[in-house]
């Protein structure tokens, strides 16, 4: 049953990231990734990881996405590239190296590991021990352990929205004020 | 996958617990099959009752011609629409288009699945027998109940925006992205507000939030009203009902994001906003009125949660109907005020609040004292928050070109 859920979702997953890179409208290329992203959180459901799941839905499809769209559509970049000019010179063979070396990199690791080589999988997680653990495990790690990092994350999200609200709001100096002014 | 395991893939209906076989499935598909049917009649009466009702309202008749009371109108009305020609324009993006409708219409059915519509609160945890097999009223009980539907409302924000895009004409572009901004916006204070229920109730699944509430301990007055006020102006705008309906402004917009929209597809986006009223008021009665709760005045057991539950539905669709008559619609930046600058902070300082009380408990300090501590804190932080706003109104009025360029 895993296996067969397991098997359709990287499916999705797959298929949903080659869209993302493939498809010519920017539109579709988001909607490819809200399907990525959906298979996703069936994935982490088979992992009985129920919280994560209804975040990824929430944050990444729900919230995320929404605002690529919205970029997307009041930019109005919405038309077909021409995909035919480099837009910056030797970007795309940088970007092969990058993605070549990073497989590389993964196909090291798998090798590397036990896994690959049919021995014990090593559980990075926590044991699922009580019938809400999910949300309480995740609460419990969040706000003892790593609180700081937590607490660092959210200033730092409040910063950038801040410097986002001041960068999109253009300031007159007092100069122009009064120019305005007489010119009225 | 044994489902003795914690919580499992289903979610921690009692149904499952012996493992799955055939009776558990069929009656797993019983219960998909008979929601379903009940949203779909739901629906259909819900458009005849708020017609006729704001007829009533506005001192004229309303539809009375088809069937008694004209209680078929919807039904006329859907096959009506079923027969007219499917338009697609020309500048639309085709696979889009036809995808929106469906991206609106699954949410809506969806979210019904979590809700707890019957079964004994009284003393039980709302298990009936069904054939013989213990199990919720409800399609599914998930572990993470409530983030579900706010996920599916998340992913409806979708159905409005793209509708409005791949239609490619303007009016219905402005209107979805006004849409989508009104929803992303709301859902935040809907989350926020959501999380003094979540609070009090100590879990996300839907029958445990219910089971807490059981006998009287419903979550309007054990979160003190004001969680359950924005919750509810919140879903309002949500669902782009009246007096938040900006989303078919037809004064601005001709029609809305639908404008393009014809035919089937049409009257799936009709559809999908009916039964988002239906199942939001659903799952207000689930979170603050206690669900299926309620002193059993029946001699069957199961009978009296199912007629509690649709009473208090009832209550807010003729609630939801009444500001429609009542109330004209706000303008764009008075909504946007009204979610930005006071629900989002009023919910967080509500809910600092509550956690205040609970923590005094806890810890044996007065209580009453934590209490007014917090709320001192809510009005100077308030306080703050009205000398910024003053200050940016000022600095606007000094400055009109120096917003968004």
């Amino acid at each position: 049953m895993e296996t067969a859920v397991f098997i359709v979702c990287a499916v999705i997953v797959l298929a949903g990231a080659l869209g993302v890179v493939l498809a010519r409208n920017p539109v579709h290329a988001a909607l490819s990734l809200v399907g990525t992203l959906f298979g996703m959180a069936v994935l982490f459901l088979n992992l009985e990881a129920h919280f994560l799941a209804a975040v990824q839905i929430i944050v990444y499809a729900g919230a995320i996405v929404v605002l690529f769209l919205f970029v997307i559509m009041l930019l109005g970049v919405d038309r077909l590239e021409d995909l035919s000019v480099e837009p910056i010179t030797g970007q795309r063979t940088l970007a092969a190296l990058v993605g070549l070396g990073t497989f590389g990199l993964a196909v090291a690791f798998i090798l590397s590991s036990d896994i690959g080589a049919g021995g014990h999988i090593q559980v990075l997680t926590l044991d699922i021990t009580d019938q809400y653990s999910n949300l309480r495990q995740i609460a419990d790690v969040l706000f003892t352990d790593y609180v700081y990092a937590f607490e660092a994350t959210a200033a730092l999200l409040t910063i950038s929205v801040v410097g986002a609200v001041v960068m999109s709001r253009r300031m007159a100096r007092k100069d122009e004020v009064q120019e305005t002014q007489v010119d009225d | 996958m044994t489902a003795a395991l914690g919580p499992s893939v289903f979610g921690l209906d009692p149904l499952y617990i012996g493992g799955v076989g055939w009776a558990e499935v069929l009656i797993t598909l019983l219960k998909v099959g008979v929601a379903f049917a009940v949203l779909l009649v739901a629906v259909m009466l819900m458009i005849w009752f708020e017609r006729k009702l704001i007829s009533d309202m506005q001192n004229r008749i309303g539809p009375n011609l088809a069937g008694p009371f004209g209680i078929f109108q919807t039904l006329a009305d859907g096959i009506k629409l079923f027969f007219k020609e499917d338009l697609i324009p020309e500048q639309s993006d085709r696979l889009v288009f036809k995808l929106a409708p469906y991206l609106s219409l699954v949410p809506a059915f969806l979210v019904f699945a979590v809700v707890p519509v019957g079964g004994d609160f009284n003393g039980g945890d709302g298990r009936v027998s069904l054939f013989g097999h213990e199990t919720f009223l409800q399609v599914s009980d998930p572990p993470v109940g409530i983030l579900l539907v706010l996920a599916m409302s998340s992913v409806a924000v979708y159905g409005v925006m793209l509708a409005g895009w791949s239609s490619g004409s303007k009016y219905p572009l402005l209107a979805s992205v006004r849409a989508s901004a009104q929803m992303v916006s709301y859902e935040a204070a809907l989350g926020l507000s959501l999380a003094a229920v979540l609070l009090k109730s100590g879990s996300l699944s839907t029958n445990q939030i219910v089971f807490e509430q059981s006998v009287w301990n419903w979550n309007l007055w054990v979160t003190w009203v004001v969680p359950m006020v924005i919750f509810l102006i919140a879903a309002t705008a949500e669902l782009n009902r009246p007096p938040f309906d900006l989303v078919e402004a037809e004064q601005e917009l001709v029609g809305g994001f639908h404008t393009e929209y014809s035919s089937i597809r049409f009257a799936l986006f009709y559809l999908a906003e009916f039964m988002n009223t239906i199942t939001m008021s659903a799952i207000v009665v689930t979170l603050f009125l206690g669900g299926p709760n309620g002193p059993d005045f029946t001699t069957v057991g199961w009978l009296s949660g199912l007629l509690w539950f649709f009473i208090k539905l009832m209550l807010f669709l003729f609630a939801f109907v009444w500001l429609r008559a009542t109330l004209p619609r706000f303008r764009y930046d008075q909504l946007m005020d009204l979610g930005w600058k006071l629900l989002i902070p009023l919910s967080l300082g509500w809910l600092l609040v509550l956690a205040s009380y609970d923590v005094a408990g806890d810890r044996g300090w007065n209580r009453a004292a934590a209490v007014i501590v917090m709320l001192a804190i809510m009005a100077a932080l308030a306080g703050l928050l009205a000398l910024a706003l003053r200050a940016a109104r000022q600095r606007r009025e000094l400055d009109p070109q120096g917003g968004f360029a």
